[in-house]
């Protein structure tokens, strides 16, 4: 655990990518399995110990803290894992244990929920006081290093001299610690037969478009749909679905799961059947994302919710078929094999994303600025001789999303933010004016402004605070924000009756009073 | 006395700074007074332009370097006077060189503000004195019980071991110009480390100053008239608004440190893109400023800016009075 702390502590500090992937080497390289292989789950977010939650530390820390000032600390310091390692007291306390980090994460995964606070405080107390952070953040999940699966995996590639690509083909089949894996990349084992199983490809992702045109000699377009990105993933003896970061979502969608009868690979973007939106040249319509999110993040779906929000996947990509790996070739040919994959599956459960026919760029441009269709992000730009790569290769795909709404509302409250922006007062409240004069909330916004801007918007909160709620600031409503957004749409939720979706800070209008900042009238007529 | 409240109490608060209404002195002003009583002289509480400043010697030449202020009473560490009925003196706070607890004494009543204090040892200035009073009105920047911070030995032993990892690199250490980086030259002489201390050029009148006022900071030399090659293996010192600045760029590839009470947390430190946080503070950490009031045991503890929610909070729960006191202001980042 001492070694895994260190090795925490110096990445939180490391700036430079190269630095972190020599941290993460000389890590790699001394510590014994099956140590490494458990640090490298942990990196890359890869354990899941689900026993032990945000509320587990903060009831463990009530129990030995008074409660409101646990509840004070946690406000000020933004992450709960890190005020619970330097709130902690432990009464007669010796220079504590170094316990192997295996050990640990075989306490942690045997825990159940009732006894977590128990057998974690024991632990607390048992270790260094240097390796508490550590523990707290392996327990909880989500290392907040800076270090991405895409580092950890180069860095495991450059310790062993192995290629990252095919570390990364291999790395969703293998199970932490990875003792295969790592007899494989150190040349003293094989790695074993995969076919038989369903697991996770990397997805081939887009930069945004940058250029001013492409030629649509080289390039095709269609339509970017505004669901989730998914991968189905179908072998002889099980089916499962992933989303982008290749976490399986299998159960929240039994319908397409059942649906699926393919071997292969198939990238899609998964959305919910809706009203008289979206595509209607395939057979079906795409709700919001609204309904969509009705969906997700659902262990177990009842009869109701599968009538009310029916899913299907409208298929972009084929990756693999019958056994074959289809990657290497260029679009065409996938989208050849595509299409008739595509109309071999129930039409009910899939479809294919269709291609717009424009004769030119400027012509797309146009197509794409008359697309009002809630479902509708943008539009997508790939290379016809583009192969299906992991990841971002520049040159090979573009999206081109539309420009976004925007909107002049107040600022009303501010609220610190999490963890690196803790210091910060990075979270607003704003709102617009009604017809009678009253300013209502129409959403909350964290992003979009540079750290100078944040800077000056910590500035103003301090100064402009009127009242405290707990973390929460109410601030003179005096300040003009441009807000930029995807759509909007309406809500029960909120008093003015509007949801914003993907809300966030374009510009901080100096210039604009308060007064002048837009109606609630004006954000309905954008309702989609 | 003080179970009146505080609308009708001799010794007011507003966002401005601390009325002790008697003598028709303000403490520690953020704005211009005909007269002023001011604990030390860090900016956010030593401005200038007040008609008559009562502080120690050193605070007045401290204040005197940055706005170019003459007009002031020197007041010695004991040494008392009397204004309107209020018996006024100052004792050592222990935060930077001539910081001050101010002592108020009225109608039979003992007030005692502390301005900022810290009770650790600090080689640059006198020690905090524990002064009785029935009213405490103590500062709270580090009020909260995750803010403890280590002996300040071992992290200068962390700068010292990190330069002597990285001959080739210079440690670019970022500390407040007043105070913090006077404090930090002096652990390193305390540690044996002989060698030049390179300085910024913000830092190099204050450091001056402390050692007309008798602190010895050894041997300390200007980046500005050092070689690249020559820094190498060195340690610098700058304000942290200069670690990342264009002006560090001149460095050879430095380590980017900071000594700072903040560094505790990990992604606060993160946020200021330091790689070597030295967690040195020159304000009480929580078990200080809950020990003081443990040890002074007033009749009722004001707390002013910081954590007020917190300290108050510990005092109520074990029957001791406390309120937070409204002053605004003051600027705690860098500390």
């Amino acid at each position: 655990m001492r070694a895994f702390a260190r090795l925490i502590d110096a990445l939180v500090y490391t700036r430079s990518r190269n630095a972190k992937i020599a941290l993460i080497v000389d890590y790699l390289r001394v510590t014994p399995d099956p140590d490494r292989g458990w640090a490298l789950a942990a990196l890359t977010d890869a354990i899941d110990l689900s026993a032990v939650k945000s509320a587990t530390l903060r009831t463990m820390a009530e129990q030995r803290i008074d409660p409101e000032l646990v509840a004070m600390s946690r406000a000020y310091v933004g992450d709960t894992a890190e005020t619970v390692a330097l709130i902690w007291e432990t009464p007669d306390a010796g220079p504590g244990e170094d316990i192997p980090l295996s050990e640990v994460i075989a306490i942690l995964s045997a825990l159940g929920r009732v006894e977590a606070p128990m057998v974690l405080a024991g632990m607390l107390d048992r270790i260094e006081p240097e390796s508490r952070y550590a523990l707290l953040k392996l327990a909880t999940g989500g290392m907040r290093v800076g270090v991405s699966a895409r580092l950890a995996k180069v860095a495991f590639a450059t310790a062993f001299g192995v290629s990252v690509d095919e570390v990364d083909e291999y790395w969703h089949a293998l199970a932490p610690p990875y003792a295969v894996l790592f007899g494989w990349a150190e040349g003293t084992g094989d790695m074993p037969d995969l076919s038989e199983t369903a697991w996770f490809r990397p997805f081939m992702l887009a930069h945004p478009l940058e250029e001013a045109s492409v030629s649509l000699d080289d390039f095709v377009a269609e339509w970017k749909w505004d669901g989730i990105r998914i991968e189905l993933v179908g072998a002889a003896s099980e089916r499962r679905l992933f989303s982008r970061g290749g976490d399986e979502i299998s159960r929240a969608f039994p319908e397409i799961v059942e649906a699926f009868d393919f071997i292969g690979v198939l990238d899609g973007e998964l959305m919910i059947r809706g009203e008289a939106q979206g595509n209607t040249l395939v057979g079906g319509e795409a709700g919001s994302f609204n309904a969509l999110q009705q969906r997700l993040g659902r262990k177990t779906v009842t009869k109701k919710m599968m009538a009310d929000y029916p899913p299907f996947v409208r298929l972009y990509d084929v990756l693999e078929a019958g056994g074959r790996d289809l990657r290497a070739l260029p679009w065409t040919e996938r989208r050849a094999a595509l299409e008739s994959i595509a109309a071999s599956l129930p039409a009910d459960r899939f479809d294919i994303s269709s291609l717009i026919a424009a004769p030119d760029f400027a012509a797309l441009s146009a197509i794409r600025d008359s697309a009002r269709d809630a479902a509708i992000e943008g539009v997508m730009l790939k290379r016809r001789d583009s192969p299906y790569v992991a990841g971002r290769k520049t040159g090979l795909w573009y999206k081109w999303k539309r420009d976004p709404l925007t909107a002049d509302c107040v600022m009303m409250y501010a609220q610190r933010g999490n963890g690196r922006r803790a210091s910060y007062y990075s979270d607003y409240t704003f709102g617009c004016w009604t017809a009678e004069g009253e300013l209502l909330p129409v959403g909350k916004a964290y992003s979009g402004f540079s750290d100078e801007e944040l800077k000056w918007l910590d500035r103003f909160v301090r100064t402009h605070t009127l009242n405290r709620f707990g973390p929460v600031c109410e601030v003179e409503k005096s300040l003009v924000l441009e807000v930029a957004f995807d759509s909007i749409h309406a809500s029960k939720r909120h008093k003015s009756g509007l949801a914003m979706r993907f809300p966030r800070i374009k510009r901080i209008r100096h210039d604009k009073p308060a007064g002048e900042a837009d109606q609630i009238a004006a954000l309905q007529a954008l309702v989609t | 006395m003080a179970a009146d409240g505080p609308s009708s109490h001799w010794i007011a608060a507003d966002r401005t700074g601390i009325h002790v209404r008697p003598a028709d002195l303000w403490i520690d002003p953020s704005v211009p007074r005909a007269g002023a009583l001011v604990t030390h002289g860090h900016a956010d509480h030593a401005r200038g332009g007040h008609g008559e400043t009562i502080a120690t010697r050193e605070t007045l030449a401290i204040m005197g370097l940055r706005y170019g202020t003459s007009a002031g009473m020197p007041l010695a560490y004991g040494e008392s006077i009397e204004r309107g009925g209020v018996r006024i003196s100052l004792h050592p706070a222990g935060h930077v060189l001539g910081s001050a607890q101010i002592l108020l004494e009225h109608g039979g009543e003992r007030v005692v503000v502390t301005g900022d204090y810290k009770r650790r040892p600090d080689p640059t200035c006198a020690p905090f004195e524990l002064v009785p009073c029935d009213i405490f009105v103590t500062e709270a920047t580090f009020g909260l019980p995750v803010f403890r911070h280590p002996p300040i030995e071992q992290e200068i032993a962390k700068l010292l071991n990190a330069r002597a990892a990285n001959p080739d690199r210079c440690v670019l250490v970022g500390a407040y110009a007043l105070g913090k980086a006077q404090r930090v030259i002096a652990e390193l002489r305390r540690a044996s480390h002989a060698d030049p201390i390179y300085l910024h050029g913000a830092l190099e009148k204050m450091c001056r100053l402390y050692e007309e006022l008798g602190v010895d900071l050894g041997d300390l030399r200007l980046v500005g008239e050092t070689e690249k090659e020559d820094l190498r293996g060195r340690i610098i010192l700058c304000p942290p608004s200069a670690l990342t600045d264009r002006w560090s760029r001149r460095l050879p590839d430095p380590i980017t440190a900071m000594a700072s009470g903040w560094m505790r947390m990990r992604q606060r430190a993160r946020a200021r893109q330091v790689e070597l946080p030295l967690i040195i503070s020159d304000h009480a950490d929580w078990d200080e400023l809950t020990q003081t009031i443990a040890a002074l045991r007033p009749a009722e503890t004001w707390v002013t800016h910081g954590a007020e929610e917190a300290l108050v909070h510990w005092c109520t729960s074990r029957q001791m009075r406390a309120r937070a006191l409204a002053v605004a202001g003051y600027e705690d980042e860098d500390d």
